[in-house]
């Protein structure tokens, strides 16, 4: 097998898809699917695993070799970022089971996880491409596949919100389309590497510099950067909590990759720091730190809630890529991963709490903490995660990201930091205050814990956060290669 | 004037591009929006096109004396987008059918007016 892993990552969701979608109702569907993202998230470490060792693997797609053919380029970035969607898609499955079953119709079980996998192929896709069209492409159906995951949602809203989230993602994908349409006419290739060698030559052409607009902002639009995150929150709040907590822990994380990658590999840094592409990121990055938590604070529904918080955590990952520094890429890189736990846990757990009660408003969970004292912990160290307190993962990614700013004396963005931290106590003090130091609201319905099968993924991803809070070799590791391959200038 | 006339398909594109963005931005009706989205999609495809043109070239097949062809690979890649944009609109239209189902209206007016009134 050797070298194919790079290509069956992408093919073996791809070939199970279809599969999943013909099979009988009942558990094989799901049993199917758990095996494969299992698989793959087995394909994705090894994978890891020999581009820290071996350095990069270049796949040629068909035996046609590049700039022609496709080609699949495998460096550290993109297989660290491989990892995370694979391993949260493992962990996703374990727990879609009992909570797909409590609220996606009996019918529409096999092609929900026919979708889920179509998801998982696209985003998959994205990190393993060397090829900016075929970005594009895996772009398209991993959004395609999400839009109908969000509209399988209980209420009505789902339909809108998914609609909403269709406009939103195509517009930002055909921008995408526009720019290497306009980046192709002047480069004449589609291979990244290509491009990245043949582009210092023409950077001064009015073409390129509107191509290079026009694939950030519609990259933008896909991860939900301030102010283009308005599709987030109903997607999020609307979706089948399943496919909220795959889509916050692994969709926009993948669009912070397709945007490092532009950014930093295809287009010389010199030229991105020239623009004010850096000092956008910066400005929105505080103002979707600031803004989106001060919305969180306000939130009614727990999903909403951590939805906003989302935004705001985006806002972080922006500021990484803005400061352009080695540290700065890290600081993202981490925040990339340690968000993936972090939100991956809170949703989990909050998914357990409407599979016993079926609601979502922050007034009908006064009191289930003492209910429900597993989940209620899992929620407790998911929050402290987000906050940043020592010892758990939020905290590394924080630390990295402040020392990025001092190291540029940006002392405004550090008080957003600090800020923006500050606010996360406020929301998750909230969600806590409600769990816990409300009296219970009698309904004449007893609450228990949740099921085995939804507090073990949900707590592997919490202990996950603490290890990753006290032993930072792997993330910090495999972040600093990283970004040093994507390179990262400014002092 | 050359300009003008020398880029008419680029201006084109240009037009139908806001005209589709416009529509999708100030229709309320979603129906309408979708066909917005499909006018903003299609400008993308004669922009890609008009890239593939080579002055003077012929259809990229081989044949007996013919020197210059057309760039054959923006075409390609357009067919791709062009499936897209049909998964697109058919994911789109769907979806806009459950949503007339449930809601028994597809203006966003009516739609924001059902959800916040409750």
């Amino acid at each position: 097998m050797g070298n194919h892993i790079s290509l069956l990552l992408v093919i073996v969701p791809l070939i199970a898809a279809p599969l999943v979608a013909v099979l009988p109702r009942g558990r094989l569907p799901w049993a199917v699917s758990f095996a494969v993202s299992v698989v793959c998230a087995v394909f994705a470490g090894i994978q890891l695993l020999s581009v820290i060792q071996g350095g990069v693997i270049s796949y040629e797609l068909g035996g046609w070799a590049p700039p022609w053919g496709i080609e699949y380029r495998i460096d550290a970035v993109n297989a660290f970022v491989a990892l995370i969607v694979s391993i949260i898609a493992a962990l996703t499955l374990p727990y879609a089971l009992h909570s797909a079953e409590r609220e996606i119709p009996e019918e529409k079980i096999p092609t929900f996880y026919s979708a889920l996998l179509l998801c998982l192929t696209g985003l998959l896709g994205i990190t393993q491409t060397g090829d900016i069209f075929n970005v594009f492409v895996f772009l398209e159906i991993s959004s395609l596949s999400s839009y109908a995951l969000i509209s399988l949602g209980k209420s009505r809203q789902a339909f809108t919100s998914s609609y909403q989230y269709l406009i939103m993602g195509t517009i930002g994908a055909t921008f995408y389309l526009i720019g290497v349409g306009l980046l192709y006419s002047q480069t004449g290739t589609l291979n990244m590497q290509d491009m990245a060698n043949i582009l210092p030559s023409v950077l001064h052409l009015n073409t390129v510099i509107t191509g290079f607009t026009f694939i950030m902002v519609g990259i933008a639009l896909k991860l939900a950067l301030f102010p283009l995150h308005l599709w987030l929150p109903n997607a999020y709040t609307y979706a089948p909590t399943v496919v909220t907590v795959f889509l916050a822990a692994t969709a926009t994380k993948v669009a912070v990759y397709v945007m490092l990658r532009i950014l930093f590999t295809v287009f010389p840094q010199t030229f991105t720091i020239a623009t004010p592409a850096d000092e956008l990121f910066i400005v929105a990055g505080m103002a979707g730190v600031i803004i989106a938590s001060v919305y969180a604070i306000y939130q009614k529904n727990i999903k909403r809630l951590l939805a906003y918080s989302s935004v705001a955590q985006i806002g972080y990952m922006a500021l990484g890529i803005g400061f352009a520094s080695v540290t700065g890429l890290m600081a993202t890189l981490i925040h990339l991963f340690n968000h993936a736990l972090m939100k991956g846990a809170l949703f989990m757990a909050i998914g357990a709490i409407i599979y016993r009660i079926d609601s979502c408003r922050l007034d009908q969970i006064h009191g289930l903490g003492r209910a429900m004292p597993w989940t209620f912990g899992a929620i407790v160290i998911g929050g402290l995660s987000l906050v940043g307190v020592p010892g758990t993962a939020g905290f590394i990614s924080k630390w990295y990201l402040v020392t990025a700013a001092l190291e540029q004396s940006a002392w405004i963005p550090v008080a957003v930091i600090l800020i923006g931290s500050l606010l996360a106590v406020v929301y998750v003090g909230k969600l806590i205050e409600a769990l816990y130091f409300k009296p219970v609201t009698d309904n004449g319905k007893t609450v228990t814990e949740a099921p085995l099968m939804l507090l073990v993924p949900t707590w592997g991803l919490v202990l996950a956060n603490i290890y990753f809070g006290l032993d930072t070799d792997l993330t910090v590791g495999v972040a600093e290669q990283a970004a040093a391959i994507l390179g990262g200038i400014k002092p | 004037m050359d300009f003008i006339i020398g880029h008419y398909n680029y201006w084109v594109v240009i037009v139908l591009m806001m005209v589709g963005l416009y529509t999708v931005i100030s229709r309320g009706n979603l129906v309408k929006k979708i066909i917005g989205l499909n006018i903003f999609q299609v400008s993308v495809f004669f922009l890609y096109i008009s890239l593939g043109t080579v002055e003077g070239g012929a259809a990229p097949i081989i044949a007996e004396g013919v020197k210059v062809y057309s760039n054959p690979l923006p075409h390609v890649l357009i067919l791709t987008a062009i499936v897209v944009g049909v998964a697109t609109t058919a994911l789109a239209l769907a979806l806009v059918v459950r949503i007339k189902e449930t809601y028994g209206t597809i203006e966003e007016d009516e739609i924001h007016n059902l959800d916040h009134s409750l």
